[in-house]
């Protein structure tokens, strides 16, 4: 693993595909931000599915893997896929998510039966399409990393040049509309933009993984920040540094496709950032879990210090079952005893009842007011 | 038609029988890509059992498939449910994740099977009558005839067992458990039905064109009728045709079938969404095109009446907005006077008695 990656940096083929990698990553860890905020997750996966009949028959009529037909045959046909998706929602019953379910399989299959088509060809070079459904990194050549790499500029170009008017189509539209800006416009250049990330990555990802490029990245950056500037930027960065893992472990290690080596770098970074970032699924578990504990020994204090109050004892030793009776079904008081008893807050007397100790008694009359209130709601 | 046509043919069929059914469910409950989630998962399942098994024709697998296919559900939506991510997102960063993994699985360690990447895309329904079933020695037709067929059997049982709970849930779900239906139970057993005939059809026509056969058969037969068993019937009949067909076009040009099959449903959902009754495209137009020539008609015969009794009604919505165009005014004067309703002297347009009294009619209408 670490032989390939050191051999990336010294090969000269690796190098390029390196730079694809990378290309790659900072344009769909963009773009995909905004497909996200937008809702349009799935879109992308139409689109990227729908690319197929579009490569193909540039390759039919041009005859060779020529890079720069394929793209524009791959935009056109994701393209035309979008407009058919809008031109049945809009005018029948049928559901936007049938419609992209339609879209998506006709499309790819239009150009599975088209890619079949070509495999009987006489003269035909099948080896080059077949790469378009998984990705192959390692056929990149330097003419595709420099078509990939200026598209891929021209793209964070234009996401830079409308920067805030994509923020307002993005976060609130009638706004934007009001203020004078045609939303119609942003709307087709955003999906302009979609368009050309997703057909940067159909070499090295494939179509069929690469909606995932677009969303995974832009979901694990969601998880982190709030503000659409660092989102972009940490997208990007995601996007990048797994699209270069990826590549080297399907160049490091035999018979690995880079897409799903991609998609799994990076899928595996949304899912920590799901579960771990400061907002995520398990960091508000331990959190809820930490308040609660602190909340039940709060209760089990105060309690003491209550029942202490009407013997005139503070120290005085009560039994647990008196602690029980007072609490709510459920709540372990022996555990918060013990872990009261840890901190040196109460102890054992000689019978087994407990009792506060001073610094117990000290940390009863620190817990605010506020605080006082909540656990005798809340236990 | 050779006995292998027909065998291939059958098997088509039966899978495109099996999809329609629950694929009606998926369609009305708006929860077509979950197919898309689905279809891609249960590979993962597939794979998995296969390694553990090692026999490419164990029923395992499809309990495997149709596990893996439930867990990517639950997935879906346990990280929907967590609010840090879009349901949209969601089903897009799950089900390409399970996928990535099995595909690596496969073209990493089960090389010489006979599941590859190719046919995962696009499935092997041209080998399907090489497998057979045979007992004590007689062939007795393609071994996946008879999975298909149970799977269309289970499909079929599923939705007439439950298929008051399914009608309730899909278009009340607050109802159908205020009337102790269980909805949740119902989606995943519902789930669990896709998965399972996703697994059968996935052998025949790949992971992705499944997705054709669950949602454009029932999406076809949705803009032709408003009744739920109605609707069920005709998807198995589209997808049945559209796998027929399919299979003949396919023959015809000789490209792959699952392909030319689910291209032939899209072939028919394009007619169906231009040409339907009453919810096509064209209808649609025509409707809308009636309407506005209804309308111009009425407010032509109101305003010449208004005129007639001597009152010019201030902001009325008359026709002077309505026939900013030369030409669609003439169109009205020309079709109202062929119906009797006005008479044109030189350049004056007049009221006669049928017009008249429709005037009045259409005035106390409003």
């Amino acid at each position: 693993m670490l032989e390939s990656m050191a051999g990336l940096y010294s090969d000269y083929t690796a190098r390029t595909i390196l730079l694809g990698a990378v290309s790659l990553g900072i344009v769909s860890g963009v773009v995909g931000s905004y497909a996200v905020i937008r809702k349009q997750s799935l879109v992308g996966d139409v689109m990227s599915h729908a690319a197929l009949p579009g490569i193909v028959l540039a390759f039919i009529i041009m005859g060779a893997k020529e890079q720069l037909p394929i793209f524009i045959g791959a935009a056109l046909s994701a393209v035309l896929a979008v407009l058919l998706i809008n031109l049945v929602t809009n005018n029948s019953r049928i559901k936007t998510d049938s419609a992209m379910g339609i879209a998506l399989s006709v499309f790819f299959a239009l150009g599975l039966v088209l890619l079949t088509y070509v495999q009987r060809m006489p003269d035909a070079n099948q080896a080059g399409l077949d790469k378009f459904l998984f990705g192959q990194a390692e056929a990149l050549v330097e003419k595709d990393v420099l078509i990939i790499g200026l598209t891929g500029f021209f793209a964070i170009l234009i996401v830079g040049l409308f920067w805030k008017e994509f923020k307002l189509l993005c976060f609130d539209p009638d706004f934007g509309g009001t203020m004078g800006f045609s939303m119609k416009f942003l709307d087709v250049l955003i999906t302009a933009v979609i368009v050309s990330a997703i057909v940067i990555g159909l070499q090295t990802v494939g179509v069929v993984l690469m909606s995932s490029m677009l969303i995974a990245p832009a979901v694990a950056a969601r998880q982190w920040t709030g503000s659409m500037g660092s989102m972009v930027i940490l997208a990007a960065l995601i996007a990048t540094v797994s699209g270069i893992t990826g590549v080297a472990f399907s160049a490091g290690f035999e018979n690995v496709p880079t897409g799903p080596a991609v998609i799994i770098c990076v899928s595996l970074i949304a899912f920590f950032s799901i579960l771990f970032s400061p907002n995520g699924f398990l960091t508000l578990k331990f959190r809820d879990a930490k308040n609660m504990r602190k909340i039940k020994k709060n209760y089990v204090l105060m309690a003491l210090y209550d029942l202490g109050l009407e013997h005139a004892d503070l120290g005085y030793a009560h039994s647990e079952r008196l602690l029980i009776l007072g609490s709510k079904k459920g709540f372990n008081v022996r555990k918060s005893l013990l872990e009261l008893e840890n901190a040196g807050y109460v102890e054992r007397a000689g019978d087994g009842n407990w009792r506060l100790t001073q610094s117990g008694i000290r940390e009863v009359t620190d817990i605010s007011p506020m605080e006082k209130v909540h656990e005798s709601t809340s236990v | 038609m050779s006995p292998h046509q027909f065998d291939i043919q059958l098997v088509a069929i039966i899978v495109a029988a099996s999809c329609s059914i629950p694929g009606a469910f998926l369609v009305l409950r708006r929860m077509s890509m979950m197919a898309d989630a689905i279809s891609h998962s249960i590979l993962l399942g597939i794979i998995l059992v296969f390694f553990l098994v090692r026999d490419l024709s164990s029923p395992l697998l499809i309990i495997g498939a149709a596990a893996s296919g439930i867990l990517a559900i639950s997935l879906i939506e346990a990280v929907n449910r967590s609010r840090l991510v879009k349901k949209d997102a969601s089903i897009g960063i799950v089900f390409p994740f399970l996928f990535s993994v099995a595909v690596i699985l496969l073209s990493k360690y089960a090389r010489n099977v006979h599941i590859d990447t190719h046919s995962v895309l696009l499935g092997e329904l041209a080998f399907a009558p090489f497998n057979r079933f045979i007992i004590s020695g007689t062939d007795i037709g393609p071994k996946s005839a008879y999975i298909m067929g149970s799977i269309f059997l289970l499909n079929l049982l599923f939705v007439s067992f439950f298929y008051k709970e399914l009608k309730v849930s899909t278009f009340d779900e607050s109802f159908a458990s205020s009337i102790g239906f269980r909805p949740r139970l119902i989606h995943y057993l519902l789930m669990a039905v896709v998965s399972v005939t996703c697994v059968g059809a996935f052998d025949a026509v790949g992971s992705i064109l499944v997705i054709a056969l669950i949602v454009i058969p029932p999406c076809c037969a949705y803009l032709l009728t408003d009744s739920l068993s109605k609707m069920i019937f005709l998807s198995v009949v589209f997808g049945i045709t559209a796998a027929v067909s399919g299979f003949w076009v396919a023959n015809l040009i000789d490209v792959n079938i699952a392909g030319s099959m689910a291209s032939l449903c899209g072939l028919f959902f394009l007619a169906v969404f231009l040409f339907a009754p009453k919810r096509g495209f064209l209808a649609i137009i025509r409707e809308k095109r009636r309407q506005k020539m209804a309308f111009a008609e009425a407010s032509l015969l109101v305003s010449l009446y208004n005129q007639e009794m001597g009152k010019t009604v201030k902001n009325h919505p008359d026709s002077r907005e309505m026939f900013q165009s030369g030409d669609l005014i003439s169109k009205v004067v020309g079709f109202l006077k062929r119906k009797g309703e006005i008479a044109v002297k030189g350049e004056k347009i007049f009221l006669t008695e049928k017009g008249r009294e429709k005037a009045r009619i259409t005035m106390e209408n409003q």
